[in-house]
């Protein structure tokens, strides 16, 4: 691998799912975990927003030397802010998370990013296995445990999943020995996001069985029946040969043998 | 013939006295009875019938009589009822849905999608139509009863595998054609969320993600990973959480196929190289696509384990086998073990125990290899086999062997 790579992870204040704590965001946290291993300490961790906050020292004990962060207000847009920068500087691979822990968690961050520099967007990614000669090999996460190979010319945007490998394990002491550099930025007020209601999250209720019954017999039978298909075929008194080739045909034609 | 009604005392009398011998041909039979007035008749001693034990029946659903003659097909085709055909011919605004379509069959989340676009539509002015835009090859037939309006299926060879950046470029298309009135994506792992996001992205539009509770005035969305709720203005580009409305279930709908509109070609930055080959026994039990389980009729393990191991499955196994020791506790499916979501549950030598049948509720083809016809497992099976499931897995690997023979042949 390339030992000029210029990445850039960007993090986020994340929140513990139970207490609301502020912590470092799991997914941001593999991201930083993803450039460590690919360019070392010469990873740079941005992030937009208050530089007092404590929780971001627990990036900086995964064994960085300096973080830079963006002075900004909480109400203020990161997108453009973080744009800019990038803009500026020009990396070569920029890491994300797929969504935030707190604030608006719309995960439109790395799309906004990725069009305002023009640049490809690889989502959910679980690893790059190699950069050479400007082009990026990297696997994606899909649903259901499955991996998918990609090739993508640098420089890129790529967000990371919750498959990747978790963040290493934060120090204490070098978090704090840290140098956080923080850059006062211009603020872009973020408009729309002040006429919203937040609230804490209402439990959704839970959808129940519709039962379009007109009689009572019908009620009684809906709530009593036990879920079972509507009777598949059965084969039997048949030669295993033949039995095995049926199982094996539908296999086939659900698509799960590769 | 004359309208006047006449008796037939003959027949009356037949009728009345039970131990006649032609009373139960007679009494049979009988459509709408007229008293000597004209009046509608009924006779309350020919409703019902004689149960097993002797002992009178009446039974007012009027259709279980015919399942006891033993024609259980007849009762449920009569309930099959023709829904009504919702037809929008000139649409005043079009709402589109872009559909996930995973194994090439509509979802729950599609269809709650679907069901949310048609409540979009109920609450606005104006009659407006469903779009929905489908990427790649699929298998549904049900659109119209799903909710689909018009039917817009992109399916050439350049929307083949990941190809964002094509389906961008196709719905930025159908944006301009259409100019619809709300854009709705399913805000799933499947690739609606990433499609949606990429879309807002180019249309420069902010959408609304997770949401969960939408009219045509406000939105409720969840923020901050879940943990709040959000209430503003519904935006024109919605991610809709699963079970965001009720899926369409009154009315059919045409599911008019529309003539693709042609899209230029994008260039491909992002180039899939295909699947990888994942170990199938490292993907988590609860997400394994297609499991191979064991229960208490299986023998030889190790050819289990070949045989789990050239299908490419995901091995599991019922609480019996684990207590006996045969397969570790983390493999265990149901009640308290794993509760599984495979599409593929192949079931070999299991009779299914209610909390077995629990954990393998989500699943959508169940495959049963069975010595006893009778058994649970059986019943809930689509495909069930009943023999010596040695015999049968030995096939099972024999078939194997050669597809992947074929397979590796082909290839070279």
């Amino acid at each position: 691998m390339s030992s000029d790579l210029n990445i850039v992870a960007l993090v986020s204040i994340g929140q513990h799912p139970k207490s609301g704590r502020a912590r470092r965001a799991e997914q941001d946290a593999r991201a930083v975990e993803l450039g460590l291993r690919l360019a070392g300490e010469r990873v740079q961790v941005l992030h937009a927003g208050d530089a007092a906050d404590e929780s971001l020292r627990q990036y900086a004990g995964m064994g960085l030397k300096s973080l830079r962060i963006l002075q900004q207000s909480a109400d203020a847009d990161a997108v453009v802010a973080l744009g800019d920068y990038l803009n500026e500087h020009r990396p070569d691979v920029v890491l994300t998370g797929v969504r935030a822990e707190s604030g608006e968690s719309s995960g439109m961050a790395p799309y906004l990013l990725a069009e305002k520099l023009g640049w490809p967007l690889v989502t959910r990614i679980a690893d790059i296995v190699s950069i050479e000669n400007g082009e990026a090999q990297i696997l994606q996460a899909l649903p259901r445990g499955q991996r998918r190979a990609i090739q993508v010319r640098l420089p890129f945007v790529a967000s990371v999943d919750m498959a990747a490998t978790a963040g290493r394990q934060s120090a204490y002491g070098p978090g704090r020995r840290a140098q956080l550099e923080a850059m006062p930025w211009v603020e872009t007020a973020d408009s729309e996001r002040t006429q919203w209601q937040h609230a804490p999250a209402r439990k959704r209720p839970k959808r129940l069985k519709k039962v379009k019954a007109t009689t009572a017999a019908e009620r009684f039978k809906a709530a009593t029946a036990k879920s079972q298909g509507t009777g598949g075929r059965i084969i039997k008194d048949q030669p295993a040969v033949e039995q095995a080739q049926a199982i094996f045909d539908l296999l086939l034609e659900e698509g799960v043998i590769r | 013939m004359s309208d006047l009604i006449r008796r037939d005392p003959r027949a009356e009398w037949i009728a009345r006295n039970r131990l006649h011998p032609l009373h139960a041909a007679m009494t049979a039979a009988t459509g709408e009875v007229r008293g000597p007035s004209g009046l509608l008749r009924k006779n309350p001693h020919g409703v019902g019938f004689i149960g097993p034990n002797g002992i009178k029946r009446i039974d007012r659903l009027g259709g279980s009589v015919a399942a006891v003659g033993g024609r259980r097909g007849a009762a449920k085709a009569a309930q099959v009822v023709e829904l009504p055909l919702h037809v929008v011919d000139a649409p005043d605004f079009y709402v589109v849905t872009v559909l996930d379509i995973v194994g090439g069959r509509l979802g729950s989340h599609d269809k709650d999608v679907l069901g949310q676009a048609h409540k979009l539509i109920r609450d606005s002015e104006g009659s407006g139509a469903v779009l929905a835009v489908v990427f790649g090859e699929s298998k549904e037939e049900g659109f119209g009863l799903a909710g689909v309006d018009r039917l817009l299926q992109l399916d050439g060879s350049e929307y083949e595998g990941y190809s964002p950046e094509q389906r961008l470029a196709a719905l930025v298309e159908v944006e301009r054609n259409f100019a619809p009135r709300y854009w709705l994506f399913p805000d799933s792992i499947n690739g609606g969320n990433e499609l949606g996001c990429r879309l807002a992205a180019r249309l420069g539009e902010r959408p609304a993600t997770q949401a969960w509770q939408v009219d045509t005035q406000q939105t409720l969305c969840r923020g901050a990973g879940g943990r709040t709720d959000i209430t503003r203005a519904t935006p024109r580009l919605l991610l809709l959480a699963e079970e965001c409305a009720e899926p369409v279930d009154e009315a059919r709908h045409e599911a008019r196929v529309l003539e693709p509109c042609s899209v230029a070609q994008s260039l491909v930055r992002i180039q899939d190289r295909g699947q990888v080959a994942v170990d199938p026994n490292a993907i988590p039990l609860a997400e394994a696509e297609f499991i191979l389980s064991a229960g208490n009729g299986i023998r030889d393990w190790d050819q289990f384990h070949q045989a789990a191991e050239l299908l490419g499955a995901t091995e599991g196994a019922s609480r019996v086998v684990v207590d006996d020791g045969f397969m570790p506790r983390p493999r265990q499916v149901g009640a308290s073990g794993t509760w599984v979501t495979a599409r593929v549950y192949l079931a070999v030598g299991i009779s299914g125990a209610i909390q077995h049948m629990q954990g393998i509720g989500q699943c959508d083809k169940v495959v049963a290899i069975n010595l006893d016809a009778g058994c649970d497992m059986v019943k809930r099976a689509d495909l069930s086999v009943i023999g010596d499931s040695h015999a049968v897995l030995q096939h099972l690997i024999e078939l194997a062997q050669d597809y992947r023979l074929g397979a590796a042949e082909n290839a070279a």
